[in-house]
């Protein structure tokens, strides 16, 4: 066992873990629900993180990689994953939702490189995040509507509001 | 109106910030992890099995083999007692019969120390030969199931001494003479592979032991009421014993109407006492759990020169692997929900069926339940007599399809009360541009940008069958609490449910809080699989409703003074009509919990003799590039008949879900096992479900009709929206270059071979 320090979502924190342990087991293990496991072989994207404001694959990191990173989860996103929520929400685009945290990780990600992206683009990016009940068009439509709202300001006028 | 709106779910709040809400979220820290040992023989018996060093590794709790449970055989399936699927299982076989059948069940205080432990198992095991082809399987000699405990709870012509999980044969009218008569008779078979659900949350359960020594299950299930009376077969223990709770689903499109992982976990906490969990890897779940029923379908489709469809003649065998869950059902899809699409003309049809027993996975319930693979057949068939005649596939379609206010007799006789099909046939088309695009266009970059079409139906529920039911009660302040024993996996049928709460009650859906399932707690229901929840439940909705609207009248009117009869619901309010005064809800709520003899609640249960079929029309343009073969979905209509859409956002969602379901089976996913019955498609690397980028456009729209037995005018949409794409993509690839793919999927290999010949 080996101690890892690093910061979460703005806090530091410590965990112990195995040298083998990934981030993804590392962040369950300290209380994290958002990061979901759907396969053993990185395609499905719903174990993604931001690590030093980047998009990972939480399974797909060791555990001790993360000492000394800033690694950031949904449930420490504020006021833009909300408004990212809401998007998806209208939408109905959540359904079973086990797949949403992962999406909207690597969605605020692209939102932070590229938030002009066109469709096509943005499908590009967010190819990784598998979805099997929606279609992926709802989502498509949400993050249309969400992109749009960041590169207009609608989400800070909502915080203004707030 | 709540009914008809787009209301978020009400759930999405909770899944949208990555709350605590599925099983393994809430599973208590101290849970023994349990993991399986599997066979690695398609077909072999157990001679040995040494659990003595695995047991003295630290850690190590508990490590039960085929010695230590019950001899009593009973299904997974979760169908409505007594079940279709023959009681053939034992949690651990002496008797192994796929690869992956468990072969011990070992659980640990970590993960690691369980795999290290079924390191350590020593097996010996006599290797038996192997059934692995469903053509070779009945009455082979060597029998899957020769255990003399085995039963079949229903005559379905199951038979364990021919491999037979079900045979049987439904017919109306002449069919050999009715085909001789007719000009032109296609005579095809096709297949469609045993496709997984992929949902993303993989099969999982925790078990424990709760204050009152009870067993109890929380589980990611589809069918909790009938996880309780499976889990209490295979333990042999009274039902009374087991409580199962639904936390949040992630996903489950039928792979969850099987208690695929439960019985695992739950024989651990009965011989420890101690809270346990069993999360089932992606590999697990694409190799032991509940995939499509395989099948090889026969179909003879008789019309005359005019294009009229005078007599289907089909004849489907399917694979049901190791084990017989939902053989006998599923297989009864592809005829009774295939056939009946093209009723109008129909003289004859004759339709019959052989399940077996094979070394394989054992096969389960998948969105679509044996009607996907009989409506890939028998569209397909239509498509390729279109062609024959040298006819549009959609003036041919148009001129038999089944016609509101007709008689189904290949659909058990049901009346079509509620049917828009032309319309959605219509539509489709001038959404894709039919007309303009059909049959191919060459375009500048050497691709071939080609069209097709499917048609499809399904039931709403199980006629006969599936009982669905909910407890309303008003509570302290005026709003209302909703107890439902149909299980939400994701599309939403709280909130839809919820809507149709409101709307008979007048209120917003706001007021209404929903809660469920917990078998302790929720009224009896079969669970949410058959297309059943909008139809069968919702009409449970609107009777309980119905009843507390009487009761709450009641209540008012005892308030104000006056007669019963004068008191009207209003909805927020009791209103005397003589006289005009109100009282509130919120005061007839609040007064009731004083010194009262009347709970004001209400609980009813409905059920339907008939099942409503929903149609659909779905359209494809593929992209298909000649040089590799390879066939993108650049754009898809479906327009559906659900009748009412109760909820637009949701309705929409789900079928765009099921034809993007629909598409992958299609052209991506391709379960598939080496000659020893090992399955190699056995992670999202091997099979591969479609991506954002692998198909250009989904769109939808509703032809609704209206269905005078179902709530608001509903029927189901869920299933029947994955049935189209395959038959239309295959006939827009023949469309684009002449080969005709009958064996799915349409992989490009098969379209560049097909292209050389």
């Amino acid at each position: 066992m080996m101690t890892v320090d690093f910061t979460l979502n703005g806090k530091r924190v410590s965990a112990m873990v195995e040298a083998d342990d990934s981030l993804y087991k590392m962040l369950r293990g300290l209380g994290i629900s958002s990061v979901k496991c759907g396969c053993e072989t990185t395609n499905c994207g719903l174990c993604t993180v931001h690590m030093d404001g980047k998009a990972v694959l939480s399974c797909s990191v060791p555990a001790p990689r993360a000492a000394g990173h800033d690694i950031w989860t949904l449930e420490g996103m504020g006021r833009l994953a909300k408004a990212l929520g809401d998007c998806l929400a209208d939408e109905g685009a959540e359904q079973c939702g086990f797949c949403a945290p992962g999406l909207m990780m690597n969605v605020l990600a692209l939102a932070k490189e590229n938030p002009n992206a066109t469709d096509e683009e943005a499908d590009a990016y967010l190819a990784g995040n598998l979805c099997r009940c929606s279609g992926y068009m709802s989502q498509r439509r949400a993050v249309r509507r969400f992109l749009d709202g960041v590169v207009s300001g609608e989400w800070e006028k909502e915080e203004v509001q707030a | 109106m709540a009914v008809g709106q787009r209301v978020r779910k009400k759930d999405a709040g909770a899944l949208l910030s990555g709350k605590p809400v599925y099983v393994e979220d809430i599973a208590p820290r101290d849970c023994l992890c349990v993991k399986l040992m599997h066979s690695p023989h398609a077909h072999a018996m157990i001679e040995e099995i040494d659990t003595s060093r695995a047991e003295k590794l630290p850690g190590v709790a508990c490590i039960v083999t085929y010695k230590d449970v019950p001899n009593v055989r009973f299904t997974q399936a979760g169908q409505t007692y007594p079940e279709f699927s023959p009681y053939d299982r034992l949690i651990l076989d002496r008797h192994l019969r796929c690869v992956g059948d468990p072969v011990a069940i070992v659980a640990a205080q970590t993960e690691k120390q369980a795999l290290a432990a079924i390191r350590l198992i020593k097996v010996k095991y006599t290797i038996l030969p192997a059934v692995l082809d469903a053509r070779e399987a009945k009455d082979n000699a060597v029998l899957i199931h020769p255990e003399d405990n085995w039963r079949a709870l229903v005559d379905c012509g199951a038979n364990n001494k021919r491999n037979l999980v079900a045979e049987g044969c439904d017919a109306e009218g002449d069919i050999e003479a009715e085909l001789a008569a007719c000009d032109v008779v296609i005579d095809r078979e096709y297949s469609t592979l045993a496709n997984q659900q992929t949902m993303m949350e993989t099969f999982r359960a925790f078990t424990r032991l709760d204050t009152y020594g009870r067993l109890e299950i929380v589980s990611s299930t589809q069918v909790p009421f009938h996880v309780r009376r499976i889990i209490a077969t295979a333990l042999d223990i009274p039902k009374s014993r087991v409580r199962v709770v639904k936390p949040r689903i992630g996903g489950g499109f039928g792979a969850k109407q099987t208690a695929v992982c439960e019985q695992y976990p739950a024989i651990v906490t009965m011989k420890t006492g101690l809270p346990a969990k069993i999360v089932y890897t992606r590999e697990e779940s694409m190799t032991l759990s509940s995939p499509r029923h395989a099948m090889r379908l026969h179909v003879r489709l008789g019309a005359m020169k005019d294009g009229t469809i005078r007599a289907i003649d089909l004849h489907s065998l399917s694979n049901s692997g190791a084990y017989g869950e939902h053989g006998p059902t599923t297989v009864g899809l592809s005829g009774h929900k295939s056939i009946p699409v093209y009723t109008h003309n129909l003289k004859a049809f004759r339709f019959a069926w052989d399940v077996v027993y094979t070394n394989t996975m054992s096969a389960g319930a998948y969105r679509g339940y044996g009607a996907t693979q009989g409506l890939f057949a028998v569209e397909s068939a239509v498509n390729e007599l279109a062609h024959a005649l040298n006819m549009d596939p959609a003036k041919l379609r148009e001129m038999n399809v089944v016609r509101e206010g007709e008689k189904m007799p290949a659909y058990y006789g049901e009346m079509a009360n509620s049917c828009n099909l032309g319309r959605c046939i219509e539509r489709a088309k001038e959404m894709i541009g039919w007309d303009e695009k059909y049959p191919a266009r060459a375009m500048a970059n050497g691709h071939i940008r080609a069209v097709g079409m499917g048609l499809a139906m399904q039931g709403s529920g199980i006629s006969g069958v599936d009982t669905g039911a909910v407890s309303i009660r008003l509570a302290d302040g005026g709003t209302y609490n909703m107890t439902i024993g149909a299980t939400d996996m994701g599309t939403g049928c709280d909130t839809i449910l919820a809507q149709m709460a409101a709307q008979s009650l007048e209120c917003s859906v706001d007021n209404i809080a929903v809660y469920g399932v917990d078998t302790d707690t929720s009224p009896y229901d079969c669970g949410s699989y058959a297309s059943s929840t909008t139809y069968v439940t919702g009409m449970a909705v609107v009777k309980t409703c119905e009843v507390l609207r009487g009761k709450i009248v009641r209540a008012g009117a005892k308030l104000l003074g006056c007669d019963a009869d004068d008191a009207i619901f209003e909805g927020d309010c009791v209103r005397c009509a003589k006289d005009e005064r109100t009282v509130s809800l919120a005061e007839i709520a609040n007064s009731n919990m004083m010194m009262n003899g009347e709970d004001i609640s209400a609980c009813e249960s409905h059920g339907s003799p008939v099942s409503p079929p929903p149609f659909m029309a779905g359209c494809a343009e593929i992209d298909l590039d000649p040089l590799t073969g390879v066939v993108k979905v650049v754009d898809y209509a479906g327009v559906i008949d659900c009748g009412t859409v109760v909820n637009p956002n949701l309705a929409r969602v789900q079928t765009e879900g099921g034809i993007m379901q629909g598409i992958g089976m299609a052209l991506l996913e391709y379960p598939r096992m080496d000659e020893t019955g090992r399955t190699v498609s056995n992670s999202l690397m091997q099979y591969k479900i479609p991506t954002r980028v692998d198909v250009g456009r989904v769109r939808v729209e509703f032809a609704p009709s209206y269905e005078p037995t179902g709530p608001f005018g509903a029927k189901s949409i869920g299933e029947c929206v994955i049935n189209t794409p395959s038959p239309a993509i295959a006939d827009a690839v023949y469309n684009a270059c002449g080969v005709r793919v009958r064996d799915l999927p349409i992989t490009p290999e098969k379209v560049l071979l097909g292209m050389d010949e």
